[in-house]
């Protein structure tokens, strides 16, 4: 049955990329059945598992067996079908634009849930190549440049990530299971160290840790809005979600490059936070605020690997993977008003904007949410993720300043950063005097604000009700 | 009073709530019926927590589950603190709800107005009620945020808009180190709950110090203590009853309360002598600067203003002075006190047609008998006339100041003479003498919805410092609120008092043009915030904040992204080039390439069979 979560949004893009079916419809259907399906099978399934074929003796499995996956699961159908929903594609390129949303979706997806690291790996690929393709066809800006440096980039990120998946799995079997199977019985693995390594680059890059984030900001300011909204939202928790999967096999791994990370991670928020501040168009500063807010997951990630297992500190594994969903929400509802904004006034420069929200109170309530998501404000889905994030770092610590603690200091600072800048572009793009570039706008059409309360929703409800995901965990 | 049971403080919390969401969603288009729910459902607040005031309990639910025996608690905790400050919020909530309805009777966005008052009651009630520390930050967030929405109300208009971005920055510097004390304290006690918190015996006092000072941060950002005091006076640029209710009354009060709450959990033994220094002159160094400031201030709200951070400074002081009983017992007189003088100032406000410039008004007394009356009770207390709630209360924090440390006592001192001198200053401008404008000469008496709060509020003012509501206030260190005697302190706020009132009538009385003492350096210096918030905007915000983000944006754009990376690319394609020269086309070049290539893995093969 889970097959069908991938399976139907790539019939739906067959359909509608062969058979010329309508695209909107044909991929409002085909997101509204899976986020039914996803939803049903989250409730209903403890744990269930799809056998699909059997290549070569690996058998290419697809489970819904761990909370992580229920989540990462939840995240992609939701923003599929708000994005779907939203999307306003430029006439004679409907087609594309809604398959490279459904391509994600079902590459997403099937990384997601798959127990085989290769087939893990080849859904994420998968998912990939729309980004590549609708930067450079349809991208803002110097389309050309930006999508030959992300598809290097990734390329070579994934280059970097399948040489280490190839090592891991040599020794220990190519799916998760078989490996946690292979460390329980207490075999060692080889090059343990140099895997941890190759991991925290491979994963990092696609997640852009810093100093690895440099094609993330661009790719996003000069992606289409849906390509935006999938990859900012979707796709780029698919390293997040692969580490908190291999830390507790590999924690060994991870554990000498921690001190390492810690710096990194550190450098994502307030480094990248600061560049975030200094940005002037929302799109740039979006993506920035995007990569800034990595940092904070990349934490929960450390201090899982300074604490070792998963149930050692809950808070880390659980505010981890609360943030990924809240993040993956509210980034996508950004990007969705940020093409809104920039369709409704012909320009994202911040400074020449203003007033928007006495033309469009509704969109200013909209965005005035999503902001203060980003920013942390209880309520909203990111607050008790965040929250959480910040409690594992001191997590067990006794109130001794350890790395992993001065990192956490370091990352509330990121409140701060984060307040400055979005409530700076809140401010100028919505309050204030009416500007010449505001003027033009006009109501949004029923079907862009239907996808916007969708996501505030989901942000509303998770953030009143985290336990409604938390709840995945059985520790 | 009537007997209820505690489950409805659950209803004290969400009903505000609700309405808040009503308001706002099914209400927009029916600006009148939502005012009206505000209201009601401020009532029903008040009355629950009228009925509540003598309960005590508990009551928690889960909301985020950690691991089988920790989880994070929504709920709520009934003391004597705790009931005591629902009736000041609810109180004061009600009050001004019934004044906004108005004066706010004309505004486009009535409906949204009053549905943010609701999501404040909601947000403060959270606060007070707080069983555990994460549940007041997440309250605490809360009230930000309609502190931000309420200062922005007005948000096509810049300065406001301005106003609402600072306040809620300004505060999250402050919620930095609110947050890192929570965890703090949570790693020292290994809990969040009020009820069960003990900080471990043998445990560092260093540790100690960071942990209540970083909490105390928090304080200093809600309740606008220097060096985060920036933000209060630029919130007046919210409607006037918000000012009085949030901005005067109860919101800022919350970094009180919250300190005088972890005061009462932890012992006032736990507080190491450091942080109580630190805390006391934070206090005394805003009590003082606010209050030189405010005596040339010439826009009304603004005199206010710098008044409420002058107390607020008192308050912390008190804190600071482990006389935490002080602290919460001036808070309560001074909710009062100067959400009247608040409101009261929004009834002259309408009344001059949005004037709020002192020098241009004047002579209002006669025009206006109610309004004067019930603003010169609420300055009486202020000042600390005997017998007024204000005056006990500030006799209790200067006997916890002598009894101290007597250089507290003699700014709490000065601070009162200040605080005598600029109100009176106000009283004689504002209400004497002759009209200085068109607007003050056509003043009138506002309706009566707006006066007959100020008459319950100036009612309160005066005898808040007694009776019931007074008595076992806050039930720790034997306090006795409403006590006479005659002390040093006695006389020499005595003192204050009439050399404030004789100063002020030398400078002020007989309708001057313009402020005899402006124009100096001096007086410049106080009417420009001591030029703290140019520091600020040029220093901090532009030069330090400005600067770094512009040199660390170049870093990643030509650095990190320009050279390392693009190096790396343009190492790629320097190859690249390299070998496309090799791939030339000439059948020729190919034949020799592949001679030599043969050559070379006949050498290998050959050399290594050897």
């Amino acid at each position: 049955m889970l097959i069908w979560l991938v399976l139907i949004p790539l019939i739906a893009a067959v359909l509608i990329g062969l058979c010329k079916a309508p695209a909107r419809p044909t991929a409002l259907l085909s997101a509204t059945l899976t986020l039914a399906l996803g939803i049903w099978a989250m409730v209903s399934y403890d744990c269930c598992t799809d056998c699909w074929s059997s290549i070569h003796g690996m058998d290419l499995q697809l489970t819904l067996g761990n909370a992580l996956s229920k989540v990462m699961l939840l995240l992609t159908i939701l923003v599929t079908f708000a994005t779907v929903l939203g999307t306003n594609a430029p006439k004679g390129a409907e087609a594309s634009w809604y398959n490279s949303a459904l391509l994600i979706s079902a590459g997403a997806t099937g990384a997601f849930l798959s127990d085989n690291i290769i087939s893990f790996f080849a859904f994420h690929e998968l998912a990939l190549i729309p980004t590549f393709v609708m930067i450079g066809l349809y991208g803002r800006g110097d389309r050309r440049t930006t999508a030959w440096r992300v598809t290097l980039y990734l390329g070579l990120a994934s280059m970097v990530l399948l040489t280490a998946l190839l090592m891991v799995g040599s020794q220990a079997g190519y799916s998760f299971s078989s490996i946690a199977d292979y460390v329980k019985s207490g075999q060692q693995i080889q090059n343990a160290e140099l895997i941890g390594c190759l991991l925290l680059v491979g994963f990092g890059t696609l997640i852009s840790l810093f100093p690895f984030h440099s094609w993330a900001a661009p790719a996003y300011a000069s992606a289409p809005t849906p390509v935006a909204m999938m990859h900012a939202g979707v796709l780029k928790k698919f390293g997040l979600y692969g580490l908190f999967m291999f830390q507790p096999m590999l924690n060994s791994a991870f554990l000498p490059w921690n001190e390492i990370l810690l710096v990194l991670l550190v450098c994502n928020v307030i480094f990248v936070g600061y560049v975030t501040v200094n940005q002037k168009r929302l799109d740039l500063m979006l993506g920035n605020s995007s990569v800034m807010h990595m940092g904070y997951i990349f934490l929960a990630f450390a201090a899982l690997v300074a604490a070792g297992n998963p149930e050692a500190n809950a808070w880390a594994i659980k505010g981890g993977a609360l943030l990924m969903l809240a993040h993956g929400l509210s980034i996508a509802l950004l990007f969705l008003l940020c093409g809104q904004v920039e369709k409704q006034t012909g320009t994202l420069e911040i400074n020449s904007l203003g007033g928007l929200g006495t033309k469009l109170p509704r969109m200013a309530f909209v965005f005035g949410l999503a902001g203060m998501a980003s920013v942390g404000l209880p309520g909203l889905a990111n607050f008790p993720g965040e929250f959480m994030v910040f409690f594992s770092g001191f997590a067990g610590s006794k109130a001794c300043f350890g790395p992993v603690q001065i990192a956490t200091v370091c990352c509330l600072w990121g409140l701060v950063i984060g307040a400055v800048y979005m409530l700076r572009a809140y401010r100028n793009i919505f309050q204030g005097d009416l500007s010449k570039a505001s003027d033009y706008a006009t109501e949004l059409a029923p079907h862009e604000r239907a996808a916007n309360y969708f996501l505030v929703l989901t942000l509303v409800v998770f953030g009143f009700c985290p336990q409604l995901v938390l709840q995945f965990f059985t520790f | 009073m009537f007997d209820i049971d505690i489950q409805y403080a659950w209803l004290l919390l969400f009903l505000p709530l609700a309405t808040a969401a009503f308001n706002w969603f099914c209400l927009t288009k029916r600006p009148n019926v939502a005012a009206l729910t505000s209201t009601l459902s401020c009532l029903v607040t008040l009355v629950l927590s009228i009925g509540l005031i003598d309960k005590s309990g508990a009551d928690n639910i889960s909301w985020l589950t950690i691991s089988d025996n920790f989880s994070i608690n929504i709920g709520f905790m009934l003391d004597s603190l705790s009931t005591r400050m629902m009736l000041v919020v609810t109180g004061i909530g009600f009050l001004v709800h019934v004044f906004s309805l108005g004066y706010m009777a004309d505004d486009e966005a009535k409906a949204r107005y009053f549905a943010c008052l609701s999501i404040f009651m909601f947000s403060m009630t959270g606060i007070v009620m707080a069983s555990n520390i994460a549940m007041t930050f997440i309250f605490w967030e809360l009230v930000g945020l309609s502190s931000y929405l309420l200062i922005g109300h007005w948000y096509s208009k810049a300065s406001a808009a301005d106003a609402a971005k600072k306040a809620f920055i300004t505060n999250r510097v402050g919620d930095f180190g609110f947050l890192l004390g929570i965890l703090l304290l949570w790693a020292l006690t290994n809990t969040l709950d009020f009820s069960a918190m003990s900080i471990p015996a043998n445990t560092c006092e260093c540790l100690i110090n960071l942990t209540i000072l970083c909490l105390f941060c928090g304080a200093v950002g809600k309740s606008a203590q220097f060096p985060l005091h920036v933000w209060l006076p630029d919130a007046m640029e919210g409607p006037t009853p918000v000012s009085a209710l949030i901005h005067a009354a109860t919101m800022v009060a919350a970094g009180v309360y919250m300190m005088v709450r972890v005061q009462f959990s932890l012992g006032e033994a736990a507080f190491p002598e450091f942080s109580a220094d630190v805390i006391a002159t934070i206090g005394a160094i805003t009590a003082i600067i606010a209050a030189l400031m405010a005596t040339q201030q010439d826009d009304i709200k603004r005199v206010l203003a710098y008044s409420t951070l002058s107390q607020l400074g008192y308050m912390v002081m008190a804190l600071g002075l482990l006389a935490g009983e002080a602290a919460m017992f001036h808070l309560f007189t001074h909710a009062w006190f100067k959400a009247l003088l608040f409101l009261g100032a929004g009834a002259i406000i309408i009344a001059c047609h949005h004037e709020q410039d002192i020098w241009k008004m004047g002579g209002l007394f006669k025009r206006m008998k109610i309004t004067s009356v019930t603003f010169m009770l609420g300055t009486a207390a202020l000042i600390a006339i005997p017998g007024t709630s204000g005056f006990f209360s500030k006799e209790a924090i200067l006997d916890a100041a002598l009894a101290k440390n007597p250089i507290f006592f003699w700014i709490g001192a000065g601070v009162a003479l200040l605080t005598t001198f600029y109100m009176m200053r106000v009283i004689f401008v504002v209400f004497f003498g002759k009209e200085r404008s068109h607007s003050s000469e056509h003043a009138q008496e506002v309706s009566s919805n707006m006066w007959v709060p100020l008459a319950i509020l100036a009612v309160l003012a005066v005898i808040s410092g007694y009776g019931f509501i007074a008595t076992d206030l806050v039930p720790f260190n034997d306090f006795k609120a409403a006590e006479f005697h005659l002390s040093l302190p006695f006389y020499v706020s005595m003192g204050t008092l009439v050399l404030g009132i004789i100063l002020a009538y030398i400078f002020y009385a007989g309708s001057p043009a313009s402020d005899k003492l402006s124009g100096n350096a001096i007086s410049k210096a106080f009417a420009n915030r001591l030029y703290i918030d140019r520091f600020y905007d040029n220093v901090l915000i532009r030069g330090v904040q400005g600067v770094l983000a512009a040199i660390i944006d170049f870093l990643d754009q030509f650095i990190i992204s320009g050279m390392i990376v693009g190096g790396i690319a343009r190492l790629v394609g320097f190859v690249g080039c390299l070998l496309r020269r090799i791939q030339s086309g000439n059948m020729t070049a190919y034949t020799v390439l592949f001679g030599i290539g043969m050559l070379l893995v006949i050498y290998f093969i050959v050399y290594y069979s050897c």
